[in-house]
């Protein structure tokens, strides 16, 4: 047998002799150390990528960071504890800058209620500062481990939306770095346009260094919550209607697998504050670790391993049989009947299983969280639930809750409902969730519907300039160039939205 | 498609052009590195002519190893990141069988091994922290035994093999995949002035594209082009050293 010889068709370059070619070195500062190299995750799990992670303690630090992504004409995407279930805080190959780490109480006055924060302060660290004080946080997120320059940059809501507004309305003043490497301070009175910008602004326009909130007086740490049925989507939203002034927080379960007439059939949640004439000792409820979170389940099983006994009902099937017994459960024995929670356990329902994100592995999650005014909700929101069952992708998870709108100008709330949906990432659905988010994005769109950046994976940019309207994207345009003129601070959500801010906006 | 983001060396010609033009014609964004402008901009256009604008060229020897961290930085950031990378550059100086020519050795040590060292260790340390993945080098069949042909060429090869393996063991536990392609003879514009009749199973550079993303989507570790050389090379190292120094290779 013969072999070949080898001969340039092993090869796919010249067989001539290169010509000498001196190596170029380029100037170190023409490369970013690969030390600093982090993969860095949508909390989602949906996407992640590579980013030159820095995690300053000091608003000097901050600059250097801001001078580093100068000279090595990089961009800058801004990262609290990386919650947000998209790409909110993914600066993909450019510079991640990590604020977890400038997490020092500033100053709390216990008469007041205002405290002073640095932006990586997390809502747990807070309301663990304060709530001995006889102070809880005026609006919190579904989970406490998020920080509060986050916070602040989504302007996120709670369940008690619809009575305070979302957290923007609780900072009465923040300090923010522009890029520019200027410290401004910024109230409702002084610097209004930029407080009202910045709040929100999905950290586009600066980074926040220190945030000032007036936090919300508690006489006990406990909630009373009652629990009632609906059967279908008006009869939640008659719920919504008929709760909203009794109640403190609102929030409404939908399973989403239920069809027919039974479409939007769930439980809603009254709760309202409990005065300390109620209890014997409300100062008790206000101490830390009656608020606690259990970590084990009826005191003997772990709850760190519960997504792991989750994970094999994770699954259309499974999800079906756990949404129907859930609304069983709280349609017959548990119709109309009133709990005493804990703030914690009431608010803090995501972190009650921990890592339960997990049972999305390995492709991840996203939710669809939209806004539609009152008027056009229930149309929508039945054609919203209609469409995940004709695409065969029913949400696992869906929760509806009562808004009101609010001046900032990213702003996102409005006079109505907003529905959040949690849909699993599978290899099979892939395609027609894509197609389906589309469709949920239309749908809303035509009801005059908003979306909420912090929840975003998939808007596109045509469909959330429609959702802003074009004169306050480009009042968002014009205070980026004037707060950001090189356009230093970018992330993956703002390429899929704005592009690379388009300089020629004032002429669109 | 597997990949979204990929970078292929030697993407001006033969199996690297062939592999990109695959890549981009599923949707896969490419960064095509080589040396000769003109050609790289004939394939990107090539690419490019559907309105895709999937391609992007980056004018590069690859013996200028100390541009390749700011190089790759750079590639990622234009593609927003990296999901596979393709190292295919290579050169074989034609060498008489009692020439020994340094300087033809010294090339084809630094295009065959030491660039796609320099390129292959930037692309390990990335796609080690990212936990994800996909490194192709474009080895040789040449690589299997000493021959007589041109000993420096299978020498680079050789060492390609091995250090591929070393990548792939130090990078698998993190998800990263490494894959070794051993074509033969592959029919290319540079194989046009040789006797077609003496180059045994012989391909063309598509197909042999084909094969190699078909092997890498199906996590094959080390890629035979076409199959049939493997069974041959089970045999080939069979022979005892005695024997193969007998030989006509």
């Amino acid at each position: 047998m013969s072999l070949p010889q080898p001969t340039p068709s092993f090869a796919d370059e010249s067989t001539k002799s290169l010509p000498d070619c001196a190596a170029k070195t380029l100037p170190s500062e023409s490369t970013l150390s690969i030390d600093s190299l982090e993969r860095v995750e949508t909390w989602g799990m949906n996407r992640a990528g590579l980013a030159y992670v820095h995690r300053p303690t000091t608003i000097d630090g901050i600059r250097e960071v801001f001078s580093l992504a100068r000279r090595h004409k990089v961009t800058i995407g801004l990262r609290g504890a990386g919650r947000s279930y998209g790409d909110a805080s993914l600066p993909s190959e450019n510079i991640c800058l990590d604020l977890s780490r400038m997490n020092r109480i500033l100053d709390w006055d216990p008469v007041t209620g205002l405290i002073t924060v640095e932006p990586g302060v997390t809502l747990r660290e807070l309301w663990r500062y304060t709530i001995g004080d006889g102070w809880w946080p005026p609006v919190v997120s579904g989970t406490m481990h998020v920080t509060l320059g986050g916070a602040a940059g989504m302007n996120y809501h709670g369940k008690n939306n619809l009575h305070v507004g979302p957290l923007g309305e609780h900072i009465r003043s923040f300090d923010i770095l522009l890029p520019s490497g200027r410290l401004q301070t910024c109230t409702p009175l002084h610097n209004p346009a930029l407080f009202h910008a910045a709040i929100g602004s999905f950290g586009m326009l600066g980074c926040f260094t220190s945030l000032t909130i007036q936090m919300k007086r508690i006489e006990t740490g406990l909630l009373d919550v009652t629990q009632t049925a609906a059967h279908d989507l008006a009869g939640m939203l008659q719920l919504f209607e008929d709760n909203a002034a009794s109640s403190d927080f609102l929030v409404g379960w939908i399973d989403g697998f239920a069809s027919g007439e039974n479409v939007g059939r769930g439980l809603v949640q009254a709760a309202r504050y409990v005065p300390a004439s109620q209890v014997t000792h409300p100062l008790q409820s206000l101490r830390t670790q009656n608020q606690d979170l259990p970590d084990t389940l009826f005191g003997v099983v772990p709850k760190s391993i519960l997504w792991r006994v989750m994970k094999p009902l994770t699954n259309r099937y499974g999800m079906r049989l756990l949404n129907a017994l859930k609304f069983r459960m709280g349609s017959t024995p548990g119709n109309g009947k009133t709990i005493r929670q804990t703030h914690a356990a009431f608010n803090f329902l995501l972190d009650y299983i921990p890592d339960w994100k997990f049972v999305y592995k390995p492709l991840g999650l996203v939710q669809h969280q939209s806004f539609v005014p009152a008027a056009r909700a229930q149309d929508c929101y039945k054609r919203v639930l209609q469409a995940c069952q004709e695409a065969d992708i029913a949400p696992f998870l869906a929760v509806i809750k009562k808004h009101r709108r609010d001046d900032f100008l990213i702003s996102y709330c409005l006079d109505g409902y907003s529905l959040a949906l949690d849909f699993p990432i599978t290899g099979a659905n892939h395609e027609r969730l894509r197609t389906l988010l589309g469709h949920l994005d239309a749908l809303v769109l035509e009801a005059g519907g908003k979306f909420y950046l912090a929840k975003d994976s998939s808007l596109s940019s045509s469909t959330y300039a429609a959702s802003l309207g074009a004169e306050t994207r480009r009042q968002f345009l014009a205070i980026k160039q004037e707060c950001d003129p090189d356009n230093l601070l970018q992330t993956d959500l703002s390429r899929r939205l704005f592009g690379d801010f388009p300089a020629d906006f004032l002429s669109e | 498609m597997k990949w979204q983001r990929a970078v292929v060396v030697g993407a001006s010609s033969g199996i690297g052009a062939e592999i990109a033009k695959q890549l981009a014609a599923k949707g896969c964004h490419v960064a095509l590195i080589a040396r000769r402008e003109a050609e790289l901009v004939r394939v990107a256009d090539e690419i490019n002519a559907a309105g895709s604008h999937l391609a992007r060229i980056y004018i590069h020897d690859v013996r200028e190893y100390e541009a390749v961290p700011a190089l790759m930085q750079q590639i990622a950031r234009d593609m927003g990141g990296i999901d596979l990378i393709v190292y295919s550059s290579g050169i074989m100086p034609a060498i008489a069988s009692d020439e020994y020519a340094f300087d033809k050795d010294r090339q084809m040590i630094e295009v065959n091994l030491l660039g796609a060292i320099a390129w292959l260790n930037e692309a390990a340390q990335r796609f080690e922290r990212a936990k994800a993945g996909t490194i192709i080098g474009i080895s040789s069949v040449a690589g299997e035994r000493g021959r007589r042909g041109s000993p420096v060429y299978g020498t680079t090869k050789a060492a390609l093999d091995t250090y591929l393996e070393s990548l792939r063991n130090r990078l698998s536990r993190y998800g990263v995949e490494v894959v070794t392609v051993k074509p033969g003879p592959v029919a290319t514009p540079m194989t046009a002035n040789l006797d077609q009749k003496t180059l045994p199973l012989l391909i063309t550079a598509d197909k042999a594209a084909s094969a190699i993303l078909s092997g890498a989507s199906r996590k094959r570790s080390v890629i035979y082009v076409p199959w049939l050389w493997q069974p041959i090379f089970v045999i080939i190292r069979a022979i005892p050293s005695f024997l193969f120094r007998k030989l006509n290779f």
